[in-house]
Parts: structure tokens; C-alpha cells; sequence
């Protein structure tokens, strides 16, 4: 007898995209790029973060012609968006076939007080953190893989860099800590005591954690995979550059080889100018996809 | 016994704690240089198409079919599976192409399709609990391509000389029986069959 849809079928995929590039995409040929630079999977999406940022108006799942064109087009994984609390949008992604959904604060959240119960799907789905209690509750709702949030479509890391290090810096803590000191930790992060346990026994989170949101060179993936991201996600940094195939490939060789500087140096020679990128200052609090989600 | 770890992408930490759990010594392997030191090597699961990638640009493709030539054993799971196969369905080329037999990506259908299942393995008590992710399997064994399981008519288990593919993950379970098997193979390399064995069968 088989049986689908389990935890580990669907934790096991994300854990096969470890060390990889996660490309967003938003046609046939763009995900073509992507799988010919060595990309794990492309996320199927109509808009990608900064177009989203620019253009303004509700950010919605991608018309399924685009992700049907993209699972066509390519023989790696597909991921497609839906937005926050969508359960009709998730359904419809789980229909057509996609092999991971992200429910994703880059879309306009759909519920502003509820997320998807994830553990009800045979597909899986990979959520936004930028600490432990939303890690602890993603995971809890069902999510089989995190990306730490950063800021979409802004070129800039610094908050990619905020996210992973927090998180990070509480599964170290949680793992020091005395199973005594747990309960009271479950209260003040939001996150479910049971979760702790299982965090302080393995010495990591139960799923695979990718970083994203601001990726916009090697450089910066490759600092991502320092600092323990376990794969990273890049939005706008590819399709936005000068040169996407060259800019593509870069990524996922510095991801690769994230500790080897000669070759980072090598890589980002003569790319061209990355994405122009967004400082966060200019950004005001409305407009900070990272609150969403809760 | 040092066994390394193919690390460009993938489950490479599974495989090691699966190594390190049967008393080898686990090596993770991202140059050429690191290739010489090693008694077996293991192709993890992950993405075929970007792993090869990787291999192209850290020229690793001569020196991993030296080491297939050397007779070493490889252990391929998954995608390593797809690379070790001589033809991959729907491809003009194959990757390392060391092991006799033609390989069908994706071929039990997308992730909403993967499995966990129980296999009956030659040579292993049964049940042995096995995870398909997007799996591919082996449409067609060569004449020195040992079966050692199929699941629904499909061959997800072989073995070739120093050659061993899987389709499925066993570095996803606490099950390392698969694992001692190849180890095994490692530490009687010199028992193993070889092309000369096969010829005159």
C-alpha cells in the first residue's frame, strides 16, 4: 500500500531542494533560463515583487495559463503563489498539479486573520517567517518548508539578513535552554510547546528554512548560505538585471559554493548592474510586505 | 572506510548521518581534489538537471568517470540514479552514463503523486519503507543490471558492479539498511562482479 501527502513525502521535497536556487518566473521562456542556469525550481508567478511594488493595486495568483505554460515549459519543480488565507486560489494551484505552493505575503493577503490549514493538502506548501513563533506557527498550520521573509522586490538583503539571523539566534537559544524554561518560552514567542521540544531534540527546525526577499547578487545569496539558510529564493534579482542568463548561473554556482571567494570574485565580474534595489527607509510601514502574515 | 558525499545540491546532510550511523567515515565532496582520498562515493537525491550544472562548471564530469573506471563504488539515490543511467528517457544525453540501463524521469508523475510505500528487497527483510519524491525509475536493466526490487512492475532498485541506483530516498528514514548494503559493496570491492565477469556469462 502507498500513501501520499504524508509529512514526509512533503517535508522530503523541500529537503531535495537544499543547496539550490529557487527562481522566480514569469513565462515560458524565463523559466527555460532558469532550468538551462541550474535552477532547483522556478515559482510561477504574473508579476515579480518590484513589478508588484511599482505597479500597486491587489496582487492575486498568477492566470493559470502563465503556470501551465511554465510546467510545460520545464521538467524541474514548479511553484506557484497564493495569497494569504486563499483557500479557493491553493485549491485551484493543488488542481492543476504545481508541486509546492507558497502562500505568500508578496500577494495581497486574501484573510488578515487566518492562514491556510495547510496539513489538509496533498500539495505542499513553503510560508514566510522572521522569527520562531511564525516559523512555529506556519509549521503547525502544515507548511513543510519556511523561507525567511527579507523584503520582496527591494534588492536590498539587510532584512533577508534580520530575518535569518533571528531566527537562527532563537533555535540556539531554544536548544540551551532547560526543558523547564520551555513552557514559558512557548508563551512569549507565539509558538507551540510541543514545536520547542521538537526544535531543542534535533538541534534545528523540523523543516528545511530558505532565505528571500532582497537577493540581488552571488554575493548575496552566498551570504545568505553563510549565515545557514538552507537554499535561497531570488524574485526580482535575475529578471530584473542586465543580464539574466549570466546573472542566473551566478547565483547558483555562489550558492553552491558559497565559501569559495575566488570563485564569488570570478562570478560577479563584469555581470552588469544588479536590480537598482529600494533603501528601506524610503519604504513606509503600509508598503512593508513583511508584515504580513500572522 | 571514507565515503564521500556528492555536495553541489541536495540531501547531502541525510546521507551523511546515514554513513556516519553505519560506522564510516563521511566526506562532503565539492572538488576533484577530494576524489582521490575516498574508498565510495554517493550521488544524493536533489535536482538531476541543476546538479549536472554544477558538475559541468566545477569540471567535475572526467574526474567522477575516472572514479567509476577506478572501480570504487557509487550509490546513486534519486536524481544520483538518473545520473549514473547510460540513457535518460526523452534526452539526447546522459550524465555520467556508467550503469547499463535507461532511466525515466518524473516518471511516477508530479509531487502531488509522491509516495511512501513498503518494498520487498532482494537480499533485505522485508518491509523496507521507502519515500518516492517526483521519483524516476528503470525502464530498461542491461544485461549486467541485477534487479533488486521493483515496486508496481517498475524497477526503483539495481545494482551493476561498483554501481548501485535507487529511485527512491532511503536517506529520508531511519531505515540504513540500504546504506550498509552499499557499504558492504565498498568493503568487498574486491568481490564485486566486473565488465570481464559479465562478458563471459
Amino acid at each position: 500500500m502507498s500513501e501520499k501527502g504524508t509529512d514526509r513525502v512533503k517535508r522530503g521535497m523541500a529537503e531535495m531542494q537544499k543547496g539550490g536556487v529557487i527562481m522566480d518566473v514569469v513565462n515560458a521562456e524565463q523559466a527555460k533560463i532558469a532550468e538551462a542556469a541550474g535552477a532547483t525550481a522556478v515559482m510561477a508567478l504574473e508579476r515579480v515583487p518590484s513589478d508588484i511594488r511599482k505597479e500597486g493595486g491587489v496582487a492575486r495568483m498568477a492566470d493559470p495559463r502563465i503556470t501551465e505554460e511554465v510546467m510545460n515549459a520545464v521538467s524541474i519543480p514548479v511553484m506557484a503563489k497564493a495569497r494569504i488565507g486563499h483557500i479557493t486560489e491553493a485549491r485551484v494551484l493543488e488542481a492543476m498539479g504545481v508541486d509546492y505552493i507558497d502562500e505568500s505575503e508578496v500577494l495581497t493577503p486574501a484573510d488578515e486573520e487566518f492562514h491556510l490549514l495547510k496539513n489538509d493538502y496533498t500539495v505542499p506548501f513553503v510560508c514566510g517567517c522572521r522569527n520562531i513563533g511564525e516559523a512555529a506557527r506556519r509549521i503547525g498550520e502544515g507548511a513543510s518548508m519556511l523561507r525567511t521573509k527579507g523584503e520582496p522586490g527591494t534588492g536590498n538583503i539587510v532584512e533577508a539578513v534580520r530575518h535569518l539571523r533571528q531566527v537562527n539566534a532563537e533555535v540556539r537559544n531554544i536548544v540551551a535552554m532547560g526543558e523547564d524554561e520551555l513552557m514559558t518560552a512557548a508563551r512569549d514567542l507565539g509558538a507551540s510547546y510541543e514545536f520547542l521540544k521538537e526544535v531543542k531534540l534535533l538541534g534545528r527546525l523540523p523543516v528545511v528554512n530558505f532565505a528571500a526577499g532582497g537577493i540581488a547578487t552571488p554575493a548575496d545569496a552566498a551570504l545568505m548560505m553563510e549565515l545557514g539558510a538552507d537554499g535561497v529564493f531570488v524574485g526580482s534579482g535575475i529578471f530584473k538585471s542586465d543580464q539574466p542568463e549570466r546573472f542566473a548561473r551566478a547565483i547558483v554556482e555562489a550558492t553552491a559554493h558559497y565559501q569559495d571567494y575566488a570563485l564569488i570574485a570570478k562570478l560577479s565580474k563584469d555581470l552588469g548592474p544588479a536590480m537598482k534595489g529600494l533603501e528601506m527607509a524610503t519604504i513606509g510601514a503600509a508598503d512593508r510586505m513583511q508584515e504580513r502574515g500572522w | 572506510m571514507k565515503i564521500g558525499v556528492l555536495a553541489l545540491q541536495g540531501a547531502v546532510r541525510e546521507h551523511v548521518l546515514a554513513i556516519q550511523a553505519c560506522g564510516a567515515e563521511a566526506v562532503v565532496v565539492k572538488n576533484d581534489g577530494q576524489l582521490a582520498e575516498l574508498d565510495g562515493l554517493v550521488l544524493p537525491g536533489g535536482e538531476s538537471t541543476a546538479m549536472r550544472r554544477l558538475i559541468d562548471r566545477a569540471e567535475l564530469m572526467e574526474p567522477l568517470r575516472e572514479f567509476a573506471d577506478s572501480g570504487k563504488p557509487m550509490f546513486g539515490t534519486c536524481a544520483g540514479l538518473v545520473l549514473l543511467a547510460k540513457e535518460i528517457e526523452g534526452q539526447e544525453a546522459a550524465h555520467l552514463g556508467v550503469m547499463d540501463m535507461t532511466v525515466a524521469r518524473n516518471s511516477f508523475g508530479r509531487q502531488v503523486d509522491s509516495f511512501e510505500a513498503d518494498l520487498d528487497i532482494v537480499g533485505i527483510d522485508a518491509p523496507f519503507p521507502a519515500v518516492f519524491i517526483r521519483a524516476p525509475h528503470i525502464v530498461r536493466a542491461g544485461a549486467d543490471v541485477e534487479v533488486l526490487c521493483e515496486y508496481e512492475g517498475r524497477i526503483v532498485l539495481a545494482r551493476s558492479g561498483p554501481f548501485l541506483g535507487c529511485s527512491f530516498h532511503p536517506e529520508l528514514t531511519g531505515d540504513h539498511r540500504l546504506m550498509q548494503l552499499f557499504l558492504d559493496m565498498v568493503e568487498n570491492r574486491e568481490l564485486l562482479p566486473t565488465e570481464a565477469h559479465y562478458s563471459k556469462i
